[in-house]
């Protein structure tokens, strides 16, 4: 069996090792956060931090998770938000919302990474993410502020 | 499922408030006969919360904010009482479709209504109880007082009883000086679930014993299931179900993975379906299709104004199928028992849908509920209908709730597509260089296949069980029709009686290709003329919004006058206008761009964007900000890369790879806007116009730089290398 430990949890998972962890993730663990957007590793949707890196959880195999997964739901709450969150709040950074999962962990873990950010930098970090409501200039916004720059 | 309102809301005293819907001067746009005899519901709680029962429901935009903020601003409560609950058939009235940017447009005024009547009412039951006249009483957050200081709430007003009410027509909303909640940038209530992960959405929903289905589609239009082997997936794990119904097949599991393994393993034969025509051959294969002609719009004798005119030109357009290209793929879930069917669905068209698919379940409607969840962004008719009646068929047939996650390649190969267009002007100049005559064809099919109760056969499951489909001729005329003023002028519509791939709404339906066209063959006159853009614009204008617009934009994008093309074929920077009234009576918008193009490569980078939009009186200032950028944004990917790929089976843009959508790197620099607020006039929507004018926008911009006129959406890199080569 395998044994996976997520946002400080350890969870015994009761799939297949080679299912994909986002199945283990949404259907197993009941977690919301990471979205199935193509399951191509594509699109970004369903991005977790291993061990503080961001992956595709939906092309990542349970069995080969090494380290700990944090979902979007472990890196902050309402209470308690991680500075993305509260940027992406403060922009009103969603349209539909369906990709801001990916977004956020993909943007944690490059903040993480590179605290003070290019423009560049930061469209780069970003490009591999798809939204299609049409809300990049708000997304970039709101990383902007969260890495204390010029919104 | 007969659950009904009162049920809803058993055990608490509340006040409700019932009303047919009077016409609410609805001038324009088409007119709905539902909504003059719909039932409206608003119930103000014992504890002072505010329930409103809305048919419309929430995609994306922000219209649960903006609704609640009406319903708070009338009923003088604050925003955070108002909870919305939408698209639930057994609860909320039928307000038709959430599509077409009506929803602000038609609810608004319906909940302002039903809001300014529960105020009314409330008042009067307060002025015996505080002891004075019902007029001397002001209301401030649910708190009714006196000129002496009593007061009382609307929890107290309220209390146990249950009070109802039906519509009177005498209260009067507010004069829109007197708005404290409209007009003001109300943060989105959905939000913070949304970025802390908790917001269920339609694919988060788990149901108890619910099982995973995968649909497996025909390879071809009109293929015909021979044979499924049903011994190819028995030894996967999941205890794998297959469900077979006329040419419908899907596979349910216990799990998930293993759902999405047995439609991989499942072996089904098909028979040889019918070829779809080759893509490079679309134009021509559209004006082709037999059609039913008509003329939309005539004035002045457009023939011999052009046998005169000092110069004249011609030029066709075409705009190729397009998808939605939902982030997420449509997801739904389906409990059906021997009772009746309960439908979980992100669904534009609850009632609609309900409808349909108690006809593909071959039950009353009466005995199907269909409850509203959220799903991805949809930008109008994606796979979520089609996933609905997918789930319902399946639960049908296993007896429990299924719920069928389309995958990747099933949204992009088989949401519906947006129409491909083939549009034609031809135009004249008179010797003052002012257009003397404007001939205008488009060739379209309808934009519209929607299920109802009598296009069944409009949802994939309904189709493959054999029943019909309707596809409504809404759409391909949207903005076919010009707003400048033309001495001689004729628009015609070609409705192609038949498509070559299944089509449906997709984001302002007609308007965005039949802009492209008027929008580029305005710029292409003006050209001609020796005109300057704008101001070749607005010398046809009559309507003081349209110019209102224009010179707004021109304010903002720093617009010096000068004819286009900048000089040569030089490739470089570039600017483009276009300019749209969105369906001849909605919102307007102007857009002002900058692109750069690079010689080399072809690559047309849009670098600035400046919008100019005015939709009457505004409601949310930065939710219609949020919306003009996603218009924006959206469309520039339409214009700049999409292209909805088949082969002479199939559509073959099947993932993000063969559907490349624009991207972080690629997307504007700034995009700048101006509000345009008229208190004076209706809220219509802002969902769709700022759309319409982008890719005449892009093409007049890429005219600029180069001097070379693009036609065709979308301007690859390819495409624009070739064209300057």
């Amino acid at each position: 069996m395998t044994t996976i430990t997520v946002n400080g949890k350890q969870h015994e998972v009761v799939a297949a090792p080679d299912t994909p962890l986002l199945y283990v993730l949404r259907n197993e663990l009941e977690l919301n956060g990471p979205k199935f957007g193509c399951g191509l590793a594509q699109c970004g949707a369903c991005t977790v931090h291993m061990d503080g890196k961001p992956v595709r959880s939906c092309s990542v195999q349970v069995s080969a998770v090494k380290g700990k997964v944090t979902t979007i739901e472990g890196l902050g709450t309402p209470d308690k938000p991680h500075p993305l969150q509260a940027a992406f709040v403060a922009e009103q950074a969603a349209q539909c919302g369906y990709c801001i999962n990916g977004m956020i962990m993909t943007a944690s873990a490059f903040l993480a990474q590179n605290p003070k950010p290019s423009e560049q930098q930061i469209r780069a970090a970003l490009d591999g993410n798809l939204c299609r409501c049409g809300t990049h200039m708000r997304i970039l916004r709101a990383v902007r502020r969260a890495a204390g720059g010029a919104v | 499922m007969n659950i009904d309102r009162r049920e809803f809301l058993k055990g608490a005293g509340a006040l409700v408030i019932s009303f047919s819907i009077p016409e609410l001067g609805f001038t324009q746009g088409q007119p709905d006969p539902k909504l003059q005899q719909l039932d409206a519901w608003l119930a103000v709680g014992a504890d002072g919360q505010v329930t409103v029962f809305c048919g419309k429901v929430e995609l994306g935009t922000g219209v649960q904010t903006a609704l609640a903020q009406i319903v708070a601003e009338e009923l003088d409560v604050a925003f955070g009482r108002v909870f919305m609950l939408m698209g639930d058939t057994a609860l909320c009235p039928n307000q038709g479709p959430t599509v077409g940017s009506q929803t602000i447009y038609r609810a608004g005024p319906q909940l302002r209504q039903a809001a300014a009547e529960a105020r009314q009412t409330l008042v009067q039951l307060a002025a015996p109880a505080l002891g004075a006249g019902a007029e001397q009483l002001t209301v401030k957050d649910g708190m009714v007082s006196a000129p002496d200081g009593k007061n009382v709430s609307y929890a107290e007003l309220v209390g146990g009883k249950k009070i109802s009410r039906a519509f009177s027509g005498t209260a009067k909303p507010k004069s829109p000086d007197k708005h404290a909640i409209v007009g003001k940038p109300i943060p989105r209530v959905d939000l913070p679930g949304k970025v802390f992960g908790t917001h269920a959405f339609v694919q988060n929903l788990r149901m108890p014993g619910m099982l995973h289905g995968r649909v497996v589609r025909p390879p071809m239009p009109e293929a015909r299931l021979e044979r499924v082997d049903e011994a190819s997936v028995k030894s996967l794990p999941g205890n794998v179900r297959v469900v077979v119904r006329g040419n419908f097949v899907g596979v349910a599991a216990d799990r998930e993975e293993q759902a999405i393994r047995a439609a991989r393993v499942l072996k089904v034969q098909w028979t040889q379906g019918v070829e779809l025509p080759r893509m490079e051959d679309m134009p021509a294969f559209t004006r082709a299709t037999p059609s039913r002609d008509s003329v939309l719009s005539v004035n002045g004798g457009v023939d011999a104004a052009l046998a005169v005119a000092s110069k004249t030109h011609q030029a066709q357009y075409y705009v190729p199928h397009q998808m939605h290209a939902s982030i997420g793929p449509s997801c739904a879930i389906a409990s059906v028992t021997a009772e009746g069917a309960t439908l979980w669905s992100p669904t534009q068209s609850s009632f609609n849908l309900r409808d349909s698919v108690a006809v593909v379940l071959g039950v009353p409607r009466d005995k199907v509920r269909l409850i509203w969840v959220e799903g991805s962004g949809c930008y109008g008719h994606n796979g979520a209908d089609d996933a609905t009646a997918d789930a319902a068929l399946m639960s049908q047939a296993l007896g429990k709730p299924v719920r069928v996650q389309w995958m990747r390649h099933d949204e992009h190969g088989n949401e519906p597509k947006g129409v491909a267009m083939v549009m034609e002007v031809r135009g004249g100049l008179d010797a003052q260089g002012n257009v003397a005559a404007w001939d205008y064809q488009v060739w379209s099919p309808g934009h519209a296949g929607r299920p109802a109760a009598n296009g069944p056969g409009n949802t994939l499951a309904g189709a493959q069980l054999g029943m019909p489909d309707n596809l409504s001729p809404t759409g391909a005329d949207r903005n076919a029709r010009p707003t400048y003023v033309f001495p001689n002028s004729r628009v015609r519509l070609h409705l192609l009686q038949s498509t070559v791939l299944r089509v449906s709404s997709l984001r302002g339906l007609g308007s965005p290709q039949n802009t492209f066209a008027n929008e580029s063959f305005i710029d292409e006159l003006a050209h001609a003329a020796g005109a300057d853009p704008i101001e070749f614009r607005i010398r046809h204008l009559k309507d003081e919004r349209a110019v209102a617009v224009l010179e707004a934009v021109a304010k903002l994008a720093q617009w010096a006058p000068r004819p286009a093309p900048r000089g040569g074929r030089n490739a470089g920077a570039g600017r483009g206008v276009a300019f749209v009234h969105y369906d001849n009576y909605s919102g307007y918008a102007a857009i002002a761009l900058q692109v750069n193009v690079e010689r080399a490569s072809g690559k047309v980078s849009v670098e600035r964007v400046a919008a100019a939009h005015d939709c009457g009186l505004i409601v949310n200032p930065d939710g219609l900000r949020n919306q003009i950028e996603g218009n924006i944004v959206q469309t520039l990917s339409r214009a700049l890369l999409e292209d909805v790929k088949f082969d002479t089976a199939k559509v073959t843009s099947l993932d993000w790879a063969r559907y490349p959508i624009l991207r972080f790197n690629d997307v504007p620099d700034e995009i700048a806007i101006t509000l345009i607020n008229r208190p004076d006039k209706p809220s219509v929507g802002a969902g769709e116009p700022a759309a319409s004018p982008i890719m005449a926008a892009v093409a007049n911009a890429i005219f600029d730089a180069t001097g070379v006129r693009l036609r065709s959406v979308p301007f690859t890199a390819e495409r624009v290398k070739a064209a300057l080569a």
